[in-house]
């Protein structure tokens, strides 16, 4: 069997699994697996830019933000269906990352990261500012009638479960393909070796743009599809915290591998769950887990798998 | 009908500050001859051949590829109109497969056509020599290989012209001499701008010889005129020209 066959069959018995386990798992596992899945996208997202790139960025906040007022905005004073709301929240991603990109990859290394970092914290900052219609940290929640799409109640337990599901498919499959293509490998060369990559007649400033802009769109749609799903818009999203969970994710689930983003938001979302059980101090056991895992897994669960056994993981 | 010179130069400069690396050098490169690059330590070799591909700009002055002004192009479409490089210090893209580094120098150009790279790939890891190494990661490989693997992945863009800077340091002499003739092989179709110290590898490989020292142009011709000229021998000796 080739490694492009092996790597179908896997992305699609894992969306699959996926698929069947919500006939299984009791409504909280479920509820919980939805928001993962949504965050997944996020997290893939980001690895598109991070782990198949090289490019670290501190401020993808502002892209998850940029997608969910994207959405939330234009249902809330513009009174947009939800389908177009939906595209109305990429559109924005798509121009926030392209002039955020055109400015921030002039620098590099930990330039490029403090810039990001900088644009996102202005982000959250003029969410704020204007308060008066964004409702600043209060947020606002998008009213149930509202989130219907195509007759479908997305407030439903079980139409939330398989819309998640649908969304993070797409963009599981889409960011699978991509990277496999002439297009995804020429990103793994600059990540590798930049400057080897241009004195091979690659555009790298070129390349490196339309990657960022891929990585925010992609992480726009995540925001826009946690609003919809979850019903709930707010700046708590834009702040830095929501920049480092996705890095976190990542590094944990396994740099550019395909399905080391939701791996990592799966164990980490559980990690914090189950540790709440045990003490009220659980960072303390999150955070122990975390050292171990960096320590003994650096290349993150997914990247360790691919090490040690399946050599052909994409 | 091709250009006598697939690359001249004119007046071509290079100063850091007060220093001047390059100093106005005027250069022909005749098409399809392998021409050698030679001088010492310092002389300028690098810094100008990081002018001709545009991974250094110049302070001033032109560079002419097949007769078309390519001084204000980037790196990248310099190398897009059909020059490739190899670096000094062994570059390859140490994580991915010798397939993998092969394929990314022929894809530029040969695009999304899976096959024509496929054939491009399998054809030069079989003239270079490399063929059964194909799934290795590039890395793992020696380091005699990865230069070859440089050369390989240059010869994939099937370039008009070939620069080549220091591509024997730190070669064995048996590799140098296989080098040495798989070099000479490419001359049907590719020109070579070779840097290079090791004497042995400008007389037996080159047509042609250009010798820098203090950043300008100190002698031109075949190897035997250049063995003869007395400034050459002056420059590489430290005796005087009229000693």
């Amino acid at each position: 069997m080739t490694d492009s066959k092996r790597s179908i069959i896997l992305h699609l018995s894992f969306i699959a699994v996926l698929a069947l386990v919500f006939f299984i798992l009791p409504d909280y596992h479920t509820g919980n697996l939805a928001r993962i899945m949504v965050l997944a996208i996020f997290a893939m997202g980001y690895n598109f830019l991070f782990g198949y790139t090289g490019l670290l960025s501190l401020g993808h906040a502002l892209f998850f933000a940029t997608g969910m007022y994207g959405l939330g905005m234009t249902m809330q004073f513009f009174d947009l269906s939800s389908g177009s709301a939906f595209i109305a929240g990429l559109i924005c991603a798509l121009l926030v990352s392209a002039i955020i990109g055109a400015l921030a990859l002039r620098t590099v290394g930990v330039a490029f990261m403090i810039i990001t970092l900088m644009f996102s914290q202005a982000g959250y900052l003029i969410i704020l500012y204007f308060g008066e219609y964004s409702r600043g940290d209060e947020g606002f929640i998008i009213a149930r009638q509202a989130r219907a799409f195509m007759g479908f109640d997305l407030s439903d337990e079980t139409n939330r479960y398989y819309a998640a599901l649908i969304l993070f498919s797409i963009c599981f499959l889409v960011i699978a393909k991509l990277v496999n293509s002439p297009f995804g490998r020429t990103l793994i060369a600059i990540r590798e070796n930049e400057e080897r990559a241009k004195m091979l007649g690659y555009d790298v400033a070129k390349y490196k743009l339309i990657a960022v802009i891929v990585s925010g769109v992609v992480s726009g749609a995540a925001g826009a599809s946690y609003a919809l799903l979850f019903g709930y818009v707010g700046a708590t999203f834009a702040t830095v915290q929501y920049s480092i969970f996705p890095l976190l994710w990542v590094l944990l689930g396994g740099a550019g591998t395909t399905i080391g983003p939701f791996i990592g938001v799966l164990f980490m979302f559980y990690l914090i769950d189950l540790s709440s059980v045990v003490t009220p101090a659980y960072m303390l056991i999150a955070g122990v887990v975390l050292v171990l895992l960096t320590l003994f897994a650096p290349q993150g669960l997914a990247g360790e798998l691919r090490k040690r056994i399946f050599k052909w993981l994409p | 009908m091709a250009a006598v010179n697939i690359l001249t130069t004119k007046n071509l400069t290079k100063r850091y500050g007060g220093n001047v690396a390059n100093n106005s050098i005027d250069f022909e490169l005749p098409t399809g001859k392998v021409m050698a690059l030679i001088g010492p330590n310092g002389a300028g070799k690098s810094t100008f051949v990081g002018m001709l591909c545009g991974r250094i700009e110049a302070t001033d002055g032109q560079v002419f590829f097949d007769g078309q002004n390519i001084s204000k192009l980037p790196a990248h479409e310099r190398i897009a109109l059909g020059i490739a490089y190899t670096f000094q210090i062994t570059s390859v893209f140490s994580g991915l497969t010798l397939h993998e580094n092969v394929a990314l120098a022929a894809r530029r150009y040969l695009g999304k056509d899976t096959k024509a790279v496929e054939a491009k790939v399998t054809a030069v890891l079989q003239r270079v020599g490399l063929s059964d190494r194909a799934q290795q990661i590039a890395g793992d490989l020696s380091y005699g290989h990865q230069r070859i693997l440089e050369i390989a992945m240059g010869l994939a863009q099937d370039p008009r012209l070939f620069i080549l800077d220091e591509p024997t340091q730190g070669l064995a002499e048996t590799e140098v001499q296989d080098f040495i003739k798989l070099i000479r092989s490419f001359t049907d179709k590719t020109t070579i701008l070779l840097i290079e110290h090791n004497m042995d590898v400008v007389m037996n490989a080159a047509d042609y010889i250009t010798v820098l020292n203090f950043g300008e142009i100190l002698a031109a011709g075949t190897p035997k005129e250049i063995s003869a000229n007395a400034a050459v021998q002056a420059a590489y000796l430290g005796t005087s020209p009229d000693a």
